[in-house]
């Protein structure tokens, strides 16, 4: 349902840049003659895939400014034939019935039921085509980013044909961005014609000072067929490119082992309170994680109603409800089972598993057992360029995130009153009582702690990973690891950890494979634990017990 | 064919809350026809199974509305594995020996399915498997109604190197690491090379189950892709961990158009846990979508909507691979006269039901079924549009793909004497060697 909602305000929202893209180019000089080209359009309607390719071949002959949006109209799925009288319509669902407009005037032309419409199938193969064919009409659009796409379409399609529009786009082109792009694609047309060998030489030059991976892959490309004198320039070419990328391999390896450590960090940080001060081998752990990801599509749910102008800083608002929720929970659990267990662990284990159990089966009762869709906000979709890799939004501020809990939570416990008493509690509970602190008010408060720290995890996991009710079992060892390698009772120790793991699987992944990295991985804490069975930062002094 | 996760966890889990719920009326058994229904409930698999379970039910409650069967009406007896293996057959014997079920209609996993074979051959009873699975296994006692790898997978490979298709001629075997997706990629690979692809144009890459963290994968199928040629990912990757793989596809940006991922476990159900705007064009390929359009279709669709009081609820392949194995088993008892499992099994061979996506789907006598292969671009509001549709493809138990299963047949037409692994070339009937 809600997706449905997203979807027709992005569908509607592209619909009227259409319509007023419509209404300005209504007023110039029609290119062809109305009658022509609105035949054309109906003529998309008709036919398998080869006809459809044909209609818009001949579409895009027309250079009809009115044909781009149509086309991409059709690309969306937005495209549709009225049954009765086979015309093309554009369509777009409002209510339970679909409001009609014309494609190329944009008048309305009142609403059908969805039956009395049949929507015009495109497929990859197409959708490439439609791309090339928009990007070609557009490239000398006023719009920026219309062009910016049009290069980038131009140079995947590098087609010979195209040249002359685009040396007529590059003169006229002030935007570096897109000139560069420009320039790009056409060096690699230019390998593709029989220009003079200095031309091609000039060409690869601008090629190779690409220096990405797509630059690399036109020069291997166009190796078998090149002019034997060009061959050594394209062979140094592909091997300088190739050393350059190798570097960035690395830091790419670094920076996916950072994201991945941040995940491990928040999901771990939370029994790292709960296991690792308090002592309490908290099998229920991924379940407050996964109560987290529920909260937070109860509240993207409850905002939707309420306030669907916040929708995009829903998250805001999660991380606050989570965090109460599940410390809440946490509480309830500490009071009623786990302070009856203390100095007991085989049978916290079996009663916290329990519990995980009972929550695990609650969830898929009330929420049922199918994944819920958590909506990503905008800030969060996407990816960003460092030099040569690409790095997704949600990761880097999933980065941001886990540091800034881990901050709190060291302000937290070294800077108050209540991080004093739990500090003083878990180093010796009898001395702790004896001065006159409530022990049991402290314990529910370090695990309610403990579970909201869990809980806004499960905010930021639902952002990358699925919101069901196994969500927590694959938090859960891995969470364990990081806290037992990096030392019980230290939160340095479990930052530690989270880095090194993190870092560490994801440079042995692309050599091992992620099965055998896992495996490398497990091995090594084995014998690491053999080692140091305190982990790498131990506790040392008095208060620890044999 | 889908696992999961294994663990202690697990384990445990089954222990802890596999009651079994026993929907059986204290009415006279004599007037009913009992059909025993063990899908999980609860754990892992219950995202898949609790479908199955809902379906049958469905089924069974309109059977009777017309009438029941041999003038009988016909009683659910639900079970609950909790995804638990070795539970599967402790239910399974439960349901045949305890309750006396004529029939039941169960499993999802290809594990559970190997756990319940010996109970079915013991106590001899017949199992209805609604899921596609990795082939190489025909039993007398059971019915596969899902696809076999000749049903789905290869032609999926045969679309995306058509034409129409892409012309794909570099390929990355993406799959979760358990027996469904190794088998399938062993014949995968095999038929790609006989088809003439080069072995550095195919990269097989394994990750473990439940797994999150897809970055350096999609990283290396974006760089594996760059050769220039066009590359396509063949995905088996296991439930769980599809959203997370396709939230990581979404978010670098890797277009259908591009490097287009056709899939074998991705449905409907799958693709309601995220938005699918950036996912627009990438395939599946099953026997069945939600959106096929003709009225036998529409009809069903009609009818489970409001039998589950939810116009909400999808509806998938592996429930109408149920449909057609429900409709098979009153057809086969009709034509019988009797729920005896012999005599059904003998009927059964050779008798159609009209599949939901049009064409017949009829039974062979390797207990394998006629299904049309159909292929679907995700659409953005995760429903699917079928660009590909073929004539119905005979199920088959062997793959011709591989060289060790060449000349090897099942046929069952005569359950006391047939041979679900007949070799045809020394003419002997042999059990099948272990995977």
């Amino acid at each position: 349902m809600q997706c449905d909602r997203r979807l027709n305000e992005q569908m509607a929202s592209r619909f009227f840049r259409l319509i007023a893209f419509l209404i300005a180019f209504a007023v110039q000089p029609a290119y062809a003659q109305m009658g022509d080209v609105a035949a054309m359009v109906d003529a998309l309607g008709q036919g398998g895939f080869p006809d459809r390719e044909k209609a818009i071949a001949a579409l895009v002959a027309t250079g009809d400014l009115r044909v781009p949006p149509i086309l991409e109209a059709l690309s969306d799925g937005t495209l549709y034939v009225r049954k009765s009288d086979s015309k093309v319509i554009l369509s777009v669902k409002s209510g339970g019935d679909f409001a009609l407009t014309d494609p190329l005037d944009g008048s309305s032309m009142g609403s059908l039921p969805s039956a009395e419409i049949e929507k015009i199938k495109v497929n990859n193969g197409l959708r490439t085509k439609i791309r090339t064919a928009i990007g070609t009409m557009t490239l000398l659009s006023p719009d920026r980013d219309i062009r910016m796409s049009a290069a980038e379409s131009i140079l995947k399609n590098a087609d010979p044909s195209m040249l002359e529009l685009l040396d007529k786009a590059l003169a006229a082109e002030t935007d570096p961005q897109i000139k560069t792009t420009m320039e790009l694609a056409r060096a690699v047309i230019v390998l593709k014609t029989d220009a003079p060998i200095d031309a091609k030489r000039a060409a690869v030059d601008t090629i190779v000072s690409h220096g990405n991976r797509a630059a690399q892959t036109v020069l291997v490309n166009t190796l078998p067929s090149a002019p034997e004198d060009l061959k050594p320039l394209i062979q140094s070419g592909i091997s300088s490119i190739g050393n350059s990328l190798a570097l960035w391999d690395v830091v790419q390896n670094l920076l996916y082992g950072l994201s991945l450590s941040s995940v491990l960090l928040l999901a771990a940080i939370g029994l790292a309170i709960t296991f690792g001060v308090m002592g309490v081998i908290n099998m229920a752990h991924g379940e407050m994680v996964m109560l987290g990801a529920y909260t937070t599509y109860v509240v993207q749910n409850v905002m939707q109603q309420l306030a669907p102008g916040l929708m995009e800083y829903s998250l805001v608002f999660a991380v606050p409800a989570a965090f109460l929720f599940t410390g809440l929970v946490g509480v309830g659990i500490e009071r009623s089972v786990i302070r009856w267990l203390y100095g007991r662990p085989l049978e916290t284990l079996l009663a916290t598993w329990g519990i995980s159990l009972i929550l695990q089966q609650a969830v898929r009762s009330v929420f049922g057992p199918t994944n819920k869709l958590v909506t990503p906000p905008a800030w969060m979709s996407g990816t960003f360029d460092v030099g040569n890799i690409s790095f997704t939004w949600n990761r880097l501020w999933i980065i941001v995130f886990a540091i800034a809990v881990f901050a709190a939570l060291q302000i937290i416990l070294k800077r108050t009153s209540l991080g004093l008493q739990m500090r003083a509690v878990t180093a010796n509970r009898r001395m702790a009582s004896s001065m006159g602190i409530r022990t049991p008010f402290v314990d529910a408060m370090t695990f309610g702690l403990g579970s909201g720290i869990a809980g806004m995890a499960g905010v930021a996991l639902s952002q990358i990973d699925n919101v069901s009710p196994n969500l927590g079992q694959g938090y859960i060892i891995d969470s364990f690891m990081v806290v037992v390698f990096g030392g019980v009772g230290n939160l340095w120790g479990t930052l530690v950890g989270a880095v090194t793991l993190g870092v560490a699987n994801k440079f042995l992944e692309p050599y091992a494979g992620a099965v055998l990295a896992k495996i490398a991985i497990l091995v090594l804490i084995i014998l690491f634990i053999q080692r140091r069975p305190r982990g790498l930062f131990a506790l040392k002094g008095r208060a620890i017990e044999a | 064919m889908r696992g999961s996760f294994s663990s202690v966890a697990k384990f445990l889990s089954a222990g802890a809350i596999a009651a079994g719920i026993s929907l059986a009326s204290p009415a006279n058994a004599e007037d009913t026809i009992k059909v025993g229904v063990l899908h999980s409930l609860s754990g892992t698999m219950a995202i898949s199974e609790t479908t199955l379970k809902d379906t049958t039910l469905f089924l069974i409650d309109e059977q009777n509305k017309k009438g029941g069967l041999l003038g009988k009406k016909l009683e659910a007896v639900v079970v609950d594995p909790a995804s638990d293996w070795p539970l599967f057959a402790e239910k399974a014997r439960e349901l045949i020996a305890v309750d006396k079920v004529a029939v039941v209609f169960g499993c999802w996993t290809s594990s559970s399915r190997k756990s319940v074979l010996p109970v079915f051959k013991e106590l001899n009873s017949i199992l209805f498997y609604p899921v596609q699975y990795e082939g190489e296994e025909s039993e007398k006692n059971v019915i596969y109604t899902g696809a076999a790898p000749n049903q789905q997978a290869i032609p999926a490979v045969d679309y995306l190197m058509s034409e129409e298709g892409g012309s794909v001629k570099r390929w990355v075997l993406e799959a979760t690491d358990y027996v469904y997706p190794r088998t399938t990629n062993k014949i995968l690979e095999q038929y790609l090379k006989d088809k003439g692809v080069a072995a550095e144009d195919i990269k097989i890459n394994y990750t473990p189950f439940g797994f999150s963290d897809w970055q350096t994968e999609v990283a290396a199928i974006k760089e594996f892709g760059s050769a220039g040629k066009k590359t396509a990912v063949v995905s088996t990757i296991n439930g769980d961990a599809n959203v997370p793989f396709y939230k990581e596809l979404g978010n670098q940006g890797i277009k259908a158009e591009d490097i287009p991922v056709v899939a074998f476990s991705v449905g409907e159900e799958e693709l309601a846990g995220f938005d699918t705007t950036p996912l627009v064009g990438h395939l599946a390929a099953w026997n069945y979508f939600q959106s096929v359009d003709t009225p036998a279709n529409a009809a069903f669709i009609k009818s489970w909507h409001e039998y589950i009081k939810n116009d909400k609820r999808t509806t998938n392949d592996p429930m109408e691979a149920a449909y057609l194995g429900f409709n098979l088993w009153v057809q086969a008892v009709e034509k019988a006269g009797t729920t005896d499992t012999d005599a059904v099994l003998k009927a059964i061979i050779g008798l159609s039901v009209p599949n939901l996506t049009g064409g017949t789907a009829t039974v062979l006598p390797n207990h394998h079924l006629t299904k049309p292969v159909l292929i679907g671009e995700i659409q953005a509001d995760g429903q699917f549009e079928i660009v590909s549709q073929t004539e119905p493809v005979p199920g088959d138990a062997w793959s011709d793909v591989l060289p060790e299963d060449k000349g090897i047949e099942a046929d069952w037409t005569d359950p006391m004497t047939g041979c679900g692994h007949y070799d045809t070339a020394t003419k002997t009937c042999g059990a099948a060697p272990a995977p």
